[in-house]
């Protein structure tokens, strides 16, 4: 069959909506063969007005192709009506498309590969997206609707065709066109609509599972690593980006986007077939002051009007003026300091190694008295009702009246305690090295206990009714605190002594495996994980909308709580293994380097 | 002298035939503060409803409740198992695919909670309460694919142990916390289309309320490859409610009217009839389902 006297039909190489797609042959060039893609539209509208309007729609798309130059979008060469048919003529693209390949190739396609396809098509929809006088939207990024040519390029067909939502009937599952937004329900579609169309196509080739049979916008519910862990967290990090439901939470445009798959490349590499400019991000934090001690700093720093207190494993508490960094005194003992001080009423009590409690005033450093117990002491105090709870390597947990020095009573447990314990409602909560965990009342009657595998260092936290800790076996432990009964468990990626601290529905945690966890605290669902260079052994803290946890990588990271990603940075010169303190705005933070960093929260 | 006296201790004739007032809201709520509401040992009680509904032949909905209780010198155990599954129309053997739900479910879960209750030395489950959730919903979905295939059912399941109340929940039957001064808590995510879009803040309520595809369900048990239930833990509403229902009564009574009918009995059983009834009054276009549970003590 020949078209219009000059196109020869030679295939069927597309089948849309509204009619096919067909390979032919120009009969205006009779010495050479060449091809072109013509594609067919079938208006079979009963109402004129719609018939029209449909006419209509196929010669917008014709004008706006042929407005058209870039290598990565089909030439048009031609446009006629014959009937109730409309043509358009096109460049015949010899090649596949991405669902095609997708559909032929046997597992995962090489991340290098998606990788450059992704930077290509970001190229084209940035080259439409800046289109004047208006702005180009695609609208229908999905794989079958990418050609990759014989040269390897892509290019992107099927311009423009509005595709309606179709009504869905009750109790049957929708059929979404997988690849939209949730903002392109209602109609609107804008640039961050091809963002998130392209995010989920990459999604959908990384992954190989398809969009069209999932949940409508639920690719969080499929990381690309679970599927997939051959893909870097950094690309990963990028398609996530792209494809979050708020449109303002993406990349603010395409360039944005392809600048941070580049960056990628650079990292793993595939860097070596894609120019790129260079620019480094360096976040140049400053601390406001450092204070140098004679030995590693491992524990975490109390702040108590106007004054900074930080043990160090020089055996010295340390009081330093909290503005300027200024040392005021320092008390000795005879043990490693790796707890954090406690204050009560201008008093400052602290756990040493040299097996004793101490308890000196704030103000002048001066000792007012010690409590001795029979082990190195490393888990900190926590002050309570008139008394103060902490637990030792003599294997017990310490209840000592405040009035009179005297321990109230002691609570044997198996094995070293070297969680701090939490008090609430109560009930005093804390792990053992041997993997029990225990709630003991005020009179120092265990309530219940549960077993983790492995040690319990991890000091417990407790919002409303359950009790959160991690444990070296691996896991994080959610537990009503009432009983012990076990309301859900998270596995981590390797052993943990951090411990947690929550803030709205979130709880925080880090782990061995080196990332920092938010886990949803109803659900135990996780909701980031932010990645550190090595274990995280210090605890995070919450302050105002962030999230600050050092990591044996020697850097303490300000991560926003809610989505885990990167305020800032800033490494010492060895790990950091203690826990921050934020006051005032003001980070306070010991590194095994010796110091102690006052940063800028 | 006597009359007197009959001032001070007799009873006041009461004319007949005039019946009481109902009393208020304010009134009941009153009360409910006032009453020392002190129940030993702390205990579980729950009432349900169901009805095939004004319009259709046949009732897909099925709903299952278990209320136990373990009280003694170890301590008081209040145990209770809610489950209500609808069953999707349009699909073959809807009927089939809910049942086997909350059998399964139930089936699963209390298997796994036999050796705590009811041997000695009592041994409590390894896997913690959303594990064991997970499990049964899982096994459920294995059995409803095998047995019928093409089927599908919505299930909202609450296990309670103590205070905690931990749900599994896939479609868009629903669980709600009542609160005695009229606060109705969703506390389910529907798996429909409408509801998601809403959530994501493209349409706004009154536009999911209205839309065509309302009903059309993203996720079901019996669907698809991947199940992913949500599986959540919150505390037992006290004093209050837990209400679980299928959407032939969330659906068309709205939650004032929920409210006025748990209120307006003091008995649970009452109360589910009520709702039941009103959402047959409002038309009864599909089944019914409901379950009301009150933690005292």
């Amino acid at each position: 069959m020949t078209l219009v006297e000059r196109y020869t039909i030679q295939e069927v190489i597309g089948v849309g909506g509204m009619g096919s797609v067909y390979r032919a042959r120009d009969l205006h060039f009779p010495n050479v063969v060449k091809l072109v893609a013509v594609k067919e539209m079938v208006n079979t509208a009963p109402d004129p007005l719609v018939r029209k309007t449909i006419v209509q729609n196929f010669e917008r798309e014709a004008n706006i192709l042929a407005t058209l130059t870039h290598p990565g979008i089909p030439r048009i060469y031609d446009y006629f009506s014959l009937d109730n048919r409309s043509y358009l003529v096109l460049e015949f693209v010899n090649g596949r498309d991405l669902e095609k390949i997708l559909n032929e190739t046997d597992g995962f396609i090489m991340e290098d590969q998606v990788l450059s396809w992704t930077i290509g098509l970001c190229d084209v929809l940035d080259f439409l997206h800046n289109h004047s006088p208006d702005p180009i939207i695609f609208r229908d990024m999905k794989p079958s609707n990418v050609m990759v040519n014989q040269h390897g390029h892509i290019v992107l067909i099927d311009f423009g065709i509005a595709k309606t939502f179709q009504t869905g009937q009750k109790g049957t599952m929708i059929g979404t066109e997988g690849y939209s937004p949730p903002e392109q329900y209602r109609g609107e579609a804008t640039p961050l609509a091809d963002i998130y169309a392209l995010g989920a196509t990459v999604h959908h080739i990384l992954t190989r599972r398809d969009p069209r049979q999932e949940p409508p916008f639920s690719f969080a519910d499929r990381p690309i690593q679970k599927i997939n862990p051959g893909v870097s967290s950094d690309l990963v990090a990028v398609i996530e980006k792209a494809l979050q439901y708020n449109p303002e939470d993406r990349f603010k445009d395409t360039s944005e986007m392809k600048e941070a798959l580049l960056s990628v490349a650079r990292k793993t590499g595939a860097l070596s077939r894609i120019a790129v400019s260079t620019a480094v991000q360096n976040s140049g934090v400053k601390p406001l002051w450092i204070f140098t001690c004679e030995d590693e700093i491992r524990g975490a720093p109390t702040y108590y009007e106007g004054t900074v207190y930080v043990g160090s494993y020089d055996n010295n508490l340390y009081a330093l003026n909290a503005a300027d960094g200024q040392f005021l005194w320092k008390y000795p003992s005879e043990g490693g300091l790796v707890t954090k001080p406690a204050v009560y009423e201008g008093n400052l009590y602290f756990g040493s190694e040299d097996y004793s409690l101490h308890v000196v005033s704030a103000r002048s450093g001066k000792k007012l008295w010690t409590y001795e117990t029979k082990g190195p002491i490393r888990s900190s105090p926590r002050i309570s009702e008139g008394h103060i709870f902490f637990g030792s390597d003599d294997e017990c947990l310490h209840a000592v009246n405040l009035t009179t020095g005297r321990a109230s009573w002691v609570f044997e447990a198996s094995d070293y305690v070297r969680s701090s314990p939490f008090v609430s409602s109560e009930l005093v909560y804390f792990g053992c090295e041997s993997g029990d965990f225990y709630a003991v009342d005020f009179k120092g009657q265990l309530k219940w206990r549960s077993l983790a595998k492995r040690a319990i260092t991890s000091s417990p936290t407790v919002v409303e009714q359950a009790v959160y800790f991690s444990s070296v076996d691996g896991m994080f432990y959610a537990l009503d605190s009432r009983n012990g009964w076990a309301i859900w468990r998270f596995r981590l990626g390797k052993g943990s002594v951090v411990s947690p601290c929550a803030a709205d529905n979130l709880v925080f945690t880090g782990s061995a495996d080196g990332f920092i966890y938010a886990i949803e605290i109803q659900s135990a669902r996780e909701v980031w994980r932010f990645k550190t260079e090595h274990q995280v052994c210090g605890s995070p803290v919450i302050y105002k909308d962030s999230l600050y946890c050092g990591s044996v990588d020697g850097t303490i990271y300000c991560l926003e709580y809610r989505t885990g990603r990167l305020r800032w940075q800033y490494a010492t010169q060895a790990p950091i293994t203690g826990t921050p303190l934020v006051y005032d705005d003001i980070v306070y933070i010991g590194s095994t380097d010796r110091n102690l960093y006052a940063l800028l929260a | 002298m006597f009359n007197y006296f009959r001032q001070l201790f007799g009873k006041q004739d009461q004319p007949e035939g005039i019946a009481t007032a109902p009393l208020s809201d304010q009134a009941i709520r009153t009360i409910i503060e006032q009453q020392p509401q002190r129940i030993e040992p702390a205990q579980l009680a729950a009432g349900c409803g169901q009805s095939v509904g004004k319009q259709r032949e046949l009732n897909e909905d099925s709903l299952l409740s278990v209320t136990s209780l373990l009280s003694g010198n170890s301590g008081t155990l209040p145990f209770g198992l809610y489950v209500v599954a609808d069953g999707m129309g349009g699909h073959q053997f809807g009927e089939v695919a809910s049942n086997a739900a909350v059998r399964i479910v139930a089936g699963h879960i209390l298997r796994k909670f036999h050796p705590y209750l009811f041997n000695l030395p009592a041994q409590p489950p390894e896997e913690s309460l959303q594990e064991i959730m997970s499990e049964s919903v899982n096994e459920a979905q294995k059995t409803i694919q095998r047995e019928a295939p093409g089927s599908g059912t919505t299930l909202t399941a609450a296990l309670v142990l103590g205070q905690q109340v931990t749900i599994a929940h896939i479609g868009d039957s629903r669980a709600y916390t009542v609160n005695p001064d009229g606060r109705i808590e969703l506390i389910t995510r529907d798996h429909s289309l409408v509801r998601r879009l809403e959530e994501l803040g493209q349409l706004t309520s009154s536009e999911a309320a209205s839309h065509p595809q309302r009903n059309v369900l993203y996720r079901a048990l019996g669907q698809g490859d991947v199940l992913e239930p949500d599986i959540f833990t919150v505390t037992f509403p006290q004093p209050g409610y837990l209400l679980l229902c299928s959407d032939g009564l969330w659906g068309v009574v709205n939650e004032q009217n929920l409210y006025r009918s748990i209120t307006e009995t003091s008995s649970l059983q009452r109360a589910c009839q009520n709702m039941v009834a009103a959402a047959n009054a409002a038309g009864g276009p599909d089944n019914i389902s409901v379950i009301l549970v009150q933690l005292l003590g």
